[in-house]
């Protein structure tokens, strides 16, 4: 038989994607804390995680911070979105792009200094936010995902035809039912999945937390992160498997709602 | 004769009616992207031209009043000067562009045969290999980090494996240096690179290389006179996908890269938590901002370039 070489590649592509992470999820179950020694199934390592009150209280922090920062950050976003493709000629128009975007590309060491620093200017001068905690979190997370949300949303807004929202403004309907009846509809995938990767940014930020989050506000990815310093544990493993399989089954219900959604449309326009 | 309030009052409600509709709409974002990020930035600016003191917050403000009638303002640059003068800074700039170069390239060499590969499946397979390239990206970074620190580890996977079948007597030293931190960025930015280089070769018109091969030109000469000319777009995309997150990266080289793989988001992480020298930091960041900056330029006056040329 003659092997064939894209699947070869893509074999070994594939498995240096996923092996690492297989690995974490068959050690989750290991009975030993050791890797070198597999003594039998266990779920063990989930019990510990789900009565360790750190962890759990971490978890409810990261859960509200992310949801709050997703939300918020698509209703701006959506609306910046709308401003970037649908107004034309207003002043500062490309600088209004730029300052959008920028934030896609700042590394995440500097965007925590400087909101932090901002923080700190600021309740010297306003007395506000008086101190730093939830709050402050939220808002650093909601400026990292805007940019996220913006582009995406920004994208379907392109793509589609334009003719529907200049017939129905023809017929005389106001912009703002134009926008909920037509626009909304049909952006919707896009801003369903504009809020799941908000939502994951979110929870998985660790640096723009630590500069910013205060005493009471400690986020998973933060104790996750400090308790990685002391090199690999069994409570993580099991951690991350749970963490990977919510995110990925969420990822794979909202892309599958998607694409029957858009298949929806396409029928529908032909 | 306006009483001042009433003229207030006026200018106020005209205000009002003109931030309508539109206007509110454009005005909501900018105002959040004006106040949580472009202040911040020039906060930055200022304060790393300004002293480290000690007090809370540890700078000196750069606008005094002298002897109430003198506005004076010192811009320092020492501290831009010092970076440039340490011998560890200048280190650390180098140890971060040479893993993001390395690592750059190296996800171009694993990159492009795999999305020329997923370019020539079926259809079907096709939307399930881009899925399952992706997937990852929306699990956690930090878990992905994990992952290899689970493998390479002293007490990890390798290791162990290894020494139970008695290649090794000691552990390898495999983490905590620049190789580790290199393959750690590598794992988790090569989706960025196989992306654009997917959606660059799937535009190829495959009757072109059919037709190399007619003229008898070989597979290798049809690679690269055909298909790597063509997916250039797509090499500088991916590149700067990958290259612009792992200059500033922290997380990877702190978790595997060990204490000499100082990079520029460490130094400036250290400056701040370590030795609470508000000033340096924000120094460093601008610096590490111009390393960002310029790639993005670099790759926005290539695609000028080639728009001027197209239209010509």
């Amino acid at each position: 038989m003659k092997i064939k070489w894209p699947n070869v590649i893509l074999f070994f592509g594939y498995m240096f994607l996923y092996f690492p992470l297989i690995c974490i999820v068959v050690y989750s179950f290991n009975e030993s804390r050791l890797v070198s020694v597999w003594s039998g199934f266990s779920l063990k390592w989930y019990k510990a995680l789900l009565s360790d009150p750190i962890i759990l209280r971490a978890t409810f922090t990261s859960l509200k911070v992310a949801t709050i920062s997703a939300t918020v950050s698509v209703v701006i976003g959506t609306i910046a979105a709308i401003v970037i493709t649908r107004f034309h000629g207003f002043r500062g128009k490309s600088l209004f792009i730029g300052a959008v975007t920028a934030p896609l590309v700042m590394p995440e060491v500097v965007l925590g200094l400087s909101i932090l620093m901002l923080f700190v200017g600021m309740e010297k001068i306003f007395g506000w936010p008086a101190g730093r905690g939830t709050t402050t979190v939220i808002i650093a997370h909601i400026t990292l995902t805007l940019s996220y949300v913006t582009m995406l949303v920004q994208a379907r807004l392109q793509d589609f035809d334009r003719s529907i929202e200049e017939a129905a403004l023809d017929l005389g309907a106001s912009p703002l039912k134009v926008f909920f009846v037509i626009t909304l509809p049909m952006i919707f995938p896009s801003i369903v999945l504009g809020w799941l990767l908000a939502f994951a940014l979110s929870l998985d930020d660790v640096v723009i937390a630590s500069f910013v989050a205060g005493p009471g506000a400690t986020t998973l990815p933060m104790i996750v992160f400090s308790s990685l310093r002391f090199g690999i544990s069994p409570e993580i493993n099991a951690l991350a498997t749970i963490l990977m399989t919510v995110l990925s089954i969420g990822v794979i219900i909202a892309a599958i709602a998607v694409h029957r959604k858009n298949s929806q449309q396409g029928i529908s326009t032909e | 004769m306006y009483r001042i309030e009433e003229l207030i009052i006026y200018r106020l409600t005209n205000l009002a009616k003109k931030i309508t509709g539109r206007n509110f709409l454009i005005s909501l974002p900018s105002a959040w992207i004006i106040v949580f990020f472009l202040c911040p930035c020039f906060i930055l600016l200022k304060i790393s031209l300004s002293d480290s003191v000690i007090s809370s917050p540890p700078y000196t403000s750069l606008v005094d009043w002298i002897s109430g009638n003198v506005l004076q303002i010192r811009l320092n640059l020492g501290n831009y000067m010092s970076l440039l003068s340490n011998e560890m800074y200048m280190r650390g700039f180098a140890t971060s562009v040479l893993i993001a170069g390395a690592s750059t390239i190296c996800c171009l060499l694993i990159g492009f045969p795999m999305a020329l590969a997923i370019v020539r499946s079926s259809p079907k397979v096709r939307a399930m290999l881009l899925t399952l390239v992706i997937l990852p990206f929306w699990t956690s970074f930090l878990i992905r980090v994990y992952a290899w620190l689970m493998l390479l580890s002293p007490s990890g996977f390798i290791n162990s494996f290894l020494m139970k079948f008695h290649l090794i007597d000691a552990p390898l030293q495999l983490m905590n240096n620049s190789y580790a931190a290199c393959i750690g960025i590598i794992y988790a930015y090569l989706p960025f690179m196989i992306f654009p280089l997917y959606s660059a070769i799937e535009k190829i018109d495959y009757t072109l290389i059919e037709a190399a091969y007619d003229l008898g030109s070989s597979p290798m000469t049809a690679f690269f006179s055909i298909v790597v000319p063509l997916a250039m777009p797509g090499i500088y995309a991916g590149s700067a996908l990958v290259f612009v997150p792992a200059i500033g990266e922290f997380v990877i080289p702190e978790l595997l890269g060990g204490a000499q793989t100082l990079t520029i988001g460490r130094l400036v992480w250290n400056e701040f938590f370590g030795n609470l020298s508000w000033p340096t930091a924000a120094a460093l960041s601008i610096i590490l901002l111009m390393f960002v900056v310029f790639p993005i330029v670099l790759a926005q006056r290539r695609k000028e370039i080639r728009l001027l040329r197209d239209v010509r």
